[in-house]
């Protein structure tokens, strides 16, 4: 187990300095001499030779590269020139709000995933199934920022039953100031007691989750639906069924159990992807995270910011690959040899 | 094959039999669909009922009825005239991006697989890192910092996506390199790039269709996502995920501006999804599950 969690660790130290090269190598592909950009259209050469010099940007290239690791592992990740603030303390602010975002639609996704996959797999080739089948292939084929407008629009604008964007009500800044610990507001709503803002928060989180979770919730329904069919070829299946256990309780108290092992394992891989779709999601809904700092970092062509933006979710990535292979490792020795 | 030619039961034989199940009923279903798509996107400049970008102020937004059977949009343009020349963006653009991201991601895993040693653990590496990024993160970035327009889009993506096909490439050529035949023709003193092309390509071209087919919705959301940032196909091309983008301030007051290419993107990438889902079930003999 040790040498595993080494090579595996090892792995994705490799990865991710393999990320911080291609975001190195993304940055110096933007158009434009970035000492101009700082200096300004008429400085002089002098000032433009002044510039480069401050940036570095005379340094060979794997020098340059070299500065830019070392810059990143000491926690400066450069400067927003969109906030004019630190592009890590804009990180630190923006992230807990999409963590929580993709956190609630991710166990939404779980909540309606699992159980549309038991009853496809209960009713194979059945009508339920079809119906399952069709529908979990539409949320994966919509798009999510459609999908956004959609649902804001029809329940939002027109029927009144959730509001239109946002995060909470800002006059509860007011009446009933949040207290910050971890930034994610929910969490710090329930550890302080703040009902009014957990109760908006949670009001305001329903429709953006709901699209989040479309995607990862069609992928699970179809795993789920997948991995319980296989089960019930299994050895253990037809003993059961001889024993006389009906086929619902085969289902939920033998096979999903099995069943489950995929399903958790995907729900790593569809965390960093729905982290993206939140992107999307949060432009429309106006929701304070990630990638509402990312849209408007690209709308001003904010290079310091995308990269920190890439950065992070690429890092949250690996971290989850890697967390999900040792669980793994830990539940299922065969796991470890590859 | 000595006569170049074959009987219809030998090609019967050499084609994958496709089971008749109720799941391929939805696959066919897919393939119709993405027919009727592809058609309406190559005949576009003939079936539509107005000429591409034809802006008439005076006839915006007029509702979906007789003389525009999807409406027109904020500055007067068919909206069904529009969104064919759309299928014809998306589809352009799903197509060169698989097509660069299958030549480059195929060659590169082949001649790894083959090879393997310290070749085949760079371009692992490699892989591993652009598949640390999830597609759409490192095809936004990407397009952010180059000038926005299709062809971006298309590197962009295709950036992306290749190392998907150098995996699966990889893992055929490794299988396949040891088997005997490979051997024996290694033995008779064949070079390896014949080997390679003759022997191993083929191997892995059954494999590839079908992630191709499958790929086919992701490439077209992430094109749409992209042009609905500002960082894709922008005014005077017809995008279904730009029409979105131009159209979205209007989904209360009218509806079809707005409607009608998020259903055209949803139509187009469920016929992908699901003919791919239907190919991989058929062609791949290892998933038995149905």
């Amino acid at each position: 187990m040790a040498g595993y969690l080494a090579r595996r660790l090892g792995q994705a130290l490799l990865v991710v300095a393999g990320v911080i090269t291609l975001t190195f190598v993304i940055m110096r592909l933007v158009p434009g001499d970035p000492a101009v950009a700082f200096a300004g259209p008429k400085a002089s050469e002098a000032e433009l030779a002044a510039a480069r010099a401050r940036f570095g940007l005379d340094d060979p290239i794997p020098v340059q590269l070299w500065n830019y690791v070392r810059d990143l592992v000491t926690g400066d990740w450069g400067t927003s020139l969109h906030t004019r603030r630190p592009v890590v303390e804009d990180l630190a602010l923006v992230f807990p709000a999409s963590l929580e975002l993709v956190g609630a639609a991710l166990v939404l996704a779980v909540a309606a995933g699992v159980p549309i996959g038991v009853l496809a797999a209960r009713f194979k080739r059945r009508l339920p199934d079809v119906g399952v089948r069709v529908g979990s292939m539409l949320a994966v084929s919509v798009p999510v920022f459609w999908l956004a407008l959609a649902l804001q629009t029809v329940f939002a604008s027109n029927l009144g039953w959730f509001p239109v964007a946002g995060e909470y009500d800002g006059e509860l800044d007011t009446t009933s100031p949040l207290t910050l610990w971890t930034n994610i507001t929910v969490v710090d709503a329930l550890i302080t007691g703040n009902w009014p803002i957990l109760t908006s928060t949670l009001h305001h989180l329903v429709l953006p989750a709901l699209v989040v979770a479309a995607y990862p919730a069609g992928v699970i329904a179809q795993l789920t639906r997948a991995a319980l069919i296989e089960e019930s070829g299994q050895d253990h299946t037809r003993l059961e069924r001889a024993l006389g256990f009906s086929e619902s309780r085969i289902l939920t108290r033998f096979a999903l159990r099995a069943a489950l092992n995929p399903v958790l394992s995907l729900i790593a891989l569809v965390f960093a992807y729905s982290m993206v779709n939140a992107f999307l999601v949060e432009a429309v809904f106006n929701w304070p995270g990630l990638g509402r700092y990312a849209a408007d970092a690209i709308r001003s062509l904010d290079t310091p910011a995308i990269a920190g933006v890439t950065l992070l979710v690429a890092i949250v990535y690996v971290l989850a690959n890697l967390a999900v292979d040792l669980l793994q490792g830990v539940v299922d020795p065969r796991a470890r040899a590859g | 094959m000595s006569t170049g030619r074959m009987s219809g039961g030998e090609l019967r034989r050499t084609l994958p039999r496709l089971p008749a199940r109720p799941t391929d009923r939805l696959a066919a279903v897919g393939a119709v669909l993405l027919a009727v798509i592809v058609l309406a996107a190559l005949l576009a400049p003939w079936i539509a009922p107005y000429p591409d970008n034809q802006p008439q102020p005076l006839r915006a937004l007029l509702p979906p009825g007789g003389a525009h059977w999807f409406g027109t949009d904020q500055v007067g343009r068919d909206v069904l005239t529009q969104l064919l020349y759309g299928a014809r963006t998306s589809l352009l653009i799903a197509a060169s991006v698989l097509a660069l991201s299958a030549t480059v991601g195929v060659t590169l895993g082949l001649v790894a697989g083959y090879a393997g040693g310290w070749l085949r653990d760079v371009i692992m590496r490699i892989t591993d890192v652009f598949l640390a990024f999830p597609a759409l993160l490192l095809a936004l970035a990407l397009a952010a910092v180059l000038q926005p327009g299709v062809t971006t889009v298309i590197m962009a993506i295709a950036v992306t996506w290749w190392p998907w096909y150098a995996r699966l490439a990889m893992s055929v050529a490794a299988s396949v390199a040891t088997r005997p035949y490979v051997d024996a023709a290694r033995c008779l003193g064949v070079p390896a790039p014949v080997i390679v092309v003759r022997h191993v390509l083929p191997n892995s071209l059954t494999p590839v269709l079908v992630q191709l087919s499958l790929d086919a919705g992701g490439v077209i959301l992430v094109a749409a996502a992209l042009s609905y940032l500002g960082l894709g196909a922008h005014e005077p091309t017809a995008e279904w995920g730009l029409m979105v983008e131009a159209g979205q301030t209007l989904f209360t007051t009218n509806w079809w501006v707005v409607t009608f290419p998020g259903l055209a993107i949803v139509l187009t990438a469920f016929a992908c999804n699901v003919l791919g889902e239907g190919l991989r079930n058929a062609l791949d003999p290892r998933r038995t599950v149905r």
